[in-house]
């Protein structure tokens, strides 16, 4: 794929985590009965007419300010209009030429460690849509329509991404701020969060942009990446091998691993946008957007730059440790207990509790070791009572028993052998029951020191000492 | 302004209204005769005129509070629907 | 009790309070006198007896208990775009012939709530697209004063039942005139308020910047007791203004000395039947003698409000009945072939020719490349037709002209040329672009039929707009005049 360069922009939904929807009072939780939360409003009954939600336009302005954004003073809601089963009005509510949230950005990550700066041209409120279902309804398609009315901020970004792991980073940026800002619970499988990917290629160098194809509605960050992926190897195959490609809507198949055309979503794409006259133009002064502002809790980027100066983390940990509000709580948690070892916490946090939680697909609220007990663990490494290595072992234990540190360290006698004669007394053992290495070590086998070092731990079931082992050892083969 | 017959389809199609060949050519008269009465807006001068959207300037969006106030009356709502299953509208089946 | 359907509506309500006759007597004299008429003017889509009855013998044992609200025990009748629970809300379309509402409009609820008896739902043009009745999936309503006439429209039902005194008053909504204009050709008084003044939750939608809610009835006393109570802030209609409602009944009698009427130049233009124009001329001397000053003002962009109008009404339309689908409510085609074909039928089936012609012209002038041609523009020539007003309300306080061009028509006169027949809303379509209240009250007659006479206010001037009328009723007896066979 030398000789070829991939562009492409996300345009995210995210659902507003408000109680209610945006234009009724419906409410919006998952999960409920086809049809059980969808209202008069909702469901497009003849006479009613739509009033917003408040809390979705604190939210939407709450995103705005949270990545340095115009927020409009004055925004206008228009009406999307096209016939589909899911849209009970024949036409969407959402907000065309002037949108609430406007010329913001937000900074990524590469690989090599550098940053990246991500335009986001604007972040819009409207209304989702209903959901059709499929299965079991021989001939017929079944529409249930509790999800109408949600509020989603659709956050649109500049053609700025210039590989899928560009663009699952971005998405993973933009995940990480709407959890902090408790504006959406970001459930994926839900739906909550959600992105179309514009994607496409031209010869690198070219100045122009090649003709892009909209990749609807992928909802995983691994699917973001296969499915672009998929996408850039089919363009450029299709213009290698001399043909063209159109401006389409195409569907990811996860199952299959690929895209394919939509074309019953292609029909008519003339949307007749026009002002809503049902709803006012928005209005904000300054008073509240002030208020917004201060309601704001510390964003990520500021949060990764005080652990890293606070704690002397390096930018990847802090990074890591802040790409969730939840961790972060959990890792300050921690320190609070340990405030001398907040490098080691980190380490431990980012090592093994990050493992063990990835091995049974945990999210950090749901850990096992709660923060408060790997302080405890910790504790015991900073006073020398247990080796950083038997530390792994009390920690599996600890995961498995939901012990505490302390617990684990006498129940299976690990506190480490920091007695010096008692040490000694090992290293002599040792000696005497290997006269031939004690010979060749002797001789000038140097190499075989660490043989003596593993032979007193496995003595003392990896319980001594290993820097006082160390330094007795050197003494009497010195000697 | 006369519209062609396929105008006429197309706008048809788009506003989802299945048209007879005899509707179309009435529609095609109509219509062609309306959008030549509201050709006289062109000589309106409209310069730097902003549009309005709305007959009461100066008014702006009320924010409701975001509380539930909604109970579940799909039953009583679906009785006006012609074909529902399980709770759920029906249409015929869509293919993405 | 002969003579109840000739008493206005501030008479009956007093009447029922002073317990001279039961509301049980009066909403059957009303249900009776509309049975009777049906055959004739088709007025109603829906007669609601025997909730009406009910209604009633609750009025008047609220009555005989000594409680009981401004209007309780008076009958009233709703167009049949107001949804009512319960009760099918047609809007004179096949689309909507099995739909029953399963929640009150606000308008409903407030004149339940103060006490009136609804006892019907009135035929309308489909979905208060048309200017004569005749779009109706119910067929035509006829004119009490001729019945080879129309009534005009869309609220033609609701006119010609208050004009024939089946009713007192009964409710109406005006988009481009269709309060006023029906009001005019029947002989009647009507209101179209302020845009916001009454609440459009639960009107079904025509076109939403546009639609406004109000009230027919024979005196302008009559209809300022009604908007009274249905009138008001509603948290359910982000267009609804929180204005207090003043009263409009204790205002009517200020007096007019030193009312400055402004004599609209452009509605006195060459398409003015002389004959109505001299009725016009004469009530603006009958205002002079009450005290009032005339000025003539001019209005140069007021003749292109039809046009605007025939460009904005179409595209909110287009989109406010893209909702009619097939799938949730309304009418819905036999076996569909596939999706599109649902919708397709469904739409093509449930509308009638005259609601299609402006959803298409809608589309249209919606559609990509045609948008700033046409809806842009016509949104900027409504911004200098507003201006117009807001000018001429700097010197004048009212501006009184004609309501129509012409008295009422004969059924079929303007049914192939709809231009012809949009041509009819040439004085009212004003008001609505700017959401200016206006009254339409009877002037005279010309040939044995009424003609009206337009008064039309700046914002929320509803008060002085009914004064206005209530004044020239006290100094003349057109608004008593009953079309024959309906005495």
């Amino acid at each position: 794929m030398s000789g070829w360069e991939t562009v492409i922009g996300l345009e995210i939904h995210a659902q507003l985590a408000t109680k209610s929807k945006i234009f009724s009072g419906s409410a919006t939780a998952y999960g409920a009965p086809p049809n059980a939360q969808a209202n008069l409003v909702d469901l497009g009954y003849p006479g009613v007419l739509p009033v917003l939600n408040a809390e979705a336009v604190r939210m939407a302005v709450k995103f705005g300010l949270a990545m340095g954004a115009r927020i409009a003073t004055h925004s206008v809601f228009a009406r999307k209009n096209y016939f589909y089963p899911d849209l009970p009005k024949g036409y969407q509510i959402s907000q065309y030429e002037l949108p609430i949230v406007a010329h913001g950005s937000l900074e990524i990550l590469l690989e090599d460690g550098s940053a990246k700066r991500i335009g986001v041209t604007r972040a819009h409120l409207e209304e989702d849509a209903g959901k059709s279902l499929h299965e079991g309804l021989p001939g017929f398609t079944g529409i249930d329509l509790n999800r109408a009315g949600t509020p989603l901020l659709e956050i649109v970004s500049e053609p700025d991404m210039r590989s899928a792991k560009e663009a699952v980073a971005y998405m993973k940026k933009v995940h990480t701020l709407v959890r902090y800002l408790e504006i959406c619970d970001g459930n994926m499988q839900e739906g909550s969060f959600r992105c179309d990917a514009n994607v496409s290629v031209r010869k690198a160098g070219a100045e122009k942009f090649g003709t892009r194809a909209e990749i609807k509605n992928i909802n995983s960050f691994r699917f973001v990446e296969r499915a672009i992926n998929y996408e850039v190897e089919r363009q450029i195959e299709l213009i290698e091998s001399g043909g063209k490609v159109v401006q389409e809507t195409r569907l990811y198949d996860p199952d299959k691993g690929e895209t394919r055309s939509m074309r019953s979503k292609e029909e008519a794409n003339d949307y007749r946008y026009f002002p809503d006259p049902d709803l006012l133009p928005v209005e904000l002064d300054a008073a509240f957007i002030d208020e917004v502002r201060k309601s704001l809790p510390e964003l990520p980027d500021q949060k990764a730059s005080r652990f890293a100066r606070d704690y002397g983390l390096s930018a990847y940990d802090a990074g890591v440790l802040t790409a969730s509000r939840e961790l972060s709580v959990y890792y300050e948690d921690v320190v609070r207990a340990v405030p001398h070892e907040a490098k080691l916490s980190a380490n431990w946090v980012n090592g093994e509790l990050a493992a063990a939680l990835n091995k049974e697909n945990l999210e950090i609220t749901a850990s096992r070791v709660p923060a408060e007990r790997l302080a405890g663990l910790v504790a015991r490494i900073s006073d020398q009572t247990i080796s950083g290595k038997i530390a792994k072992e009390v920690f599996e234990s600890m995961w498995a028993d939901g012990a505490s540190a302390d617990q684990v360290i006498e129940s299976k006698g690990l506190r480490q052998i920091t007695d010096t004669s008692a040490i000694e007394k090992v290293i002599d053992d040792v000696l005497a029951k290997n006269p031939g290495q004690l010979a060749d070590y002797r001789s000038g086998k140097d190499k075989l020191f660490g043989f003596f070092v593993g032979q007193v731990m496995k003595a003392t079931g990896g319980k001594a000492n290993p820097a006082q082992l160390n330094q007795l050892l050197k003494k009497k083969l010195g000697s | 302004m006369a519209l062609t017959r396929e105008q006429i389809a197309s706008i048809a199609a788009l506003a989802r209204l299945d048209l007879s060949s005899s509707e179309i050519l009435v529609y095609q008269n109509s219509l062609s005769s309306i959008l030549d009465f509201i050709g006289a807006l062109d000589a309106a001068d409209t310069a730097d005129v902003t549009p309005m959207a709305h007959p009461l300037p100066g008014m702006s969006q009320r924010l409701r509070p975001d509380v539930v106030t909604e109970a579940d009356h799909h039953e009583q709502y679906q009785q006006n629907a012609t074909q529902v299953a399980a709770g759920l509208y029906l249409v015929p089946k869509v293919i993405e | 009790m002969t003579d109840l359907h000739t008493s206005t509506l501030t008479e009956l309500a007093a009447g029922l309070r002073a317990r001279r006759f039961s509301s049980v007597e009066l909403v059957r004299a009303c249900l009776d006198r509309i049975e009777a008429s049906q055959g004739t003017l088709n007025a109603f889509i829906s007669v609601t007896r025997d909730s009406a009855l009910r209604e009633a013998a609750a009025a008047d044992a609220a009555l005989a208990a000594g409680g009981g609200g401004p209007l309780t025990g008076v009958p009233i009748a709703h167009k049949d775009l107001f949804c009512t629970q319960g009760v099918r809300t047609s809007c004179g379309s096949r689309m909507l012939d099995n739909f029953v509402s399963p929640y009150d409009a606000t308008v409903v609820a407030r004149l339940k709530a103060a006490g009136a008896v609804m006892v019907g739902k009135t035929n309308m043009d489909e979905f208060a697209m048309g200017s004569s009745n005749e779009t109706s999936y119910y067929g035509p309503v006829r004119n009490p004063w001729d019945t080879s006439l129309v009534p005009g429209g869309s609220s033609g039902g609701s006119a010609a039942a208050v004009a024939a005194r089946l009713v007192p008053a009964a409710t109406a909504t005006d988009t481009g005139g269709s309060i006023r204009q029906p009001a005019a050709l029947c002989g009647i008084t009507g209101i179209k308020p302020t845009y916001g003044r009454v609440s459009r939750y639960g009107m079904v939608a025509f076109a939403s910047s546009l639609d406004q809610g109000g009230v027919l009835a024979t005196t302008a006393a009559d209809a300022a007791l009604v908007l009274r109570e249905m009138a008001g802030f509603d948290v359910n209609d982000s267009t609804s203004v929180d204005v207090p409602v003043p009263d409009y009944v204790a205002a009517l009698e200020q007096p007019l000395g030193g009312l400055k009427v402004g004599v609209l130049k452009e509605f006195f233009d060459k398409g003015l039947d002389p004959k109505n124009e001299e009725r016009v001329r004469e009530s603006l001397r009958v205002y002079e003698r009450l005290g009032a000053t005339l000025t003539e003002v001019s209005l140069p962009n007021l003749p292109l409000s039809v046009p605007v109008y025939y460009v904005v009404a179409p595209a909110e339309c287009s989109s406010n009945l893209a909702r009619f689908d097939g799938v949730r409510f309304g009418h819905r085609c036999e076996n569909p072939r596939d999706l599109q074909d649902l919708y397709r039928r469904s739409r093509a089936e449930g509308f009638g020719a005259e609601v299609k012609r402006r959803i298409m012209t809608g589309t249209y002038v919606l559609s990509a490349g045609y948008y700033d041609a046409y809806y842009l523009k016509a949104q900027r020539v409504r911004q200098l037709i507003n201006a117009d007003f807001v000018r001429a309300f700097q010197s004048v306080d009212v501006l009184i002209g004609p309501t129509t061009p012409t008295p009422a028509f004969a059924l079929g006169a303007k049914t192939a040329d709809p231009v012809t027949m949009y041509l009819n809303d040439i004085y009212t379509i004003g008001a609505n672009l700017a959401g200016l209240p206006a009254v339409s009250l009877p002037c005279g007659f010309v040939d044995g039929l009424p003609v009206g006479l337009q008064i039309v206010g700046p914002h929320f001037s509803e008060a002085r707009v009914l004064q206005a009328a209530h004044a020239y009723q006290r100094a003349t007896d057109w608004h008593a005049r009953v079309p024959r066979g309906y005495a």
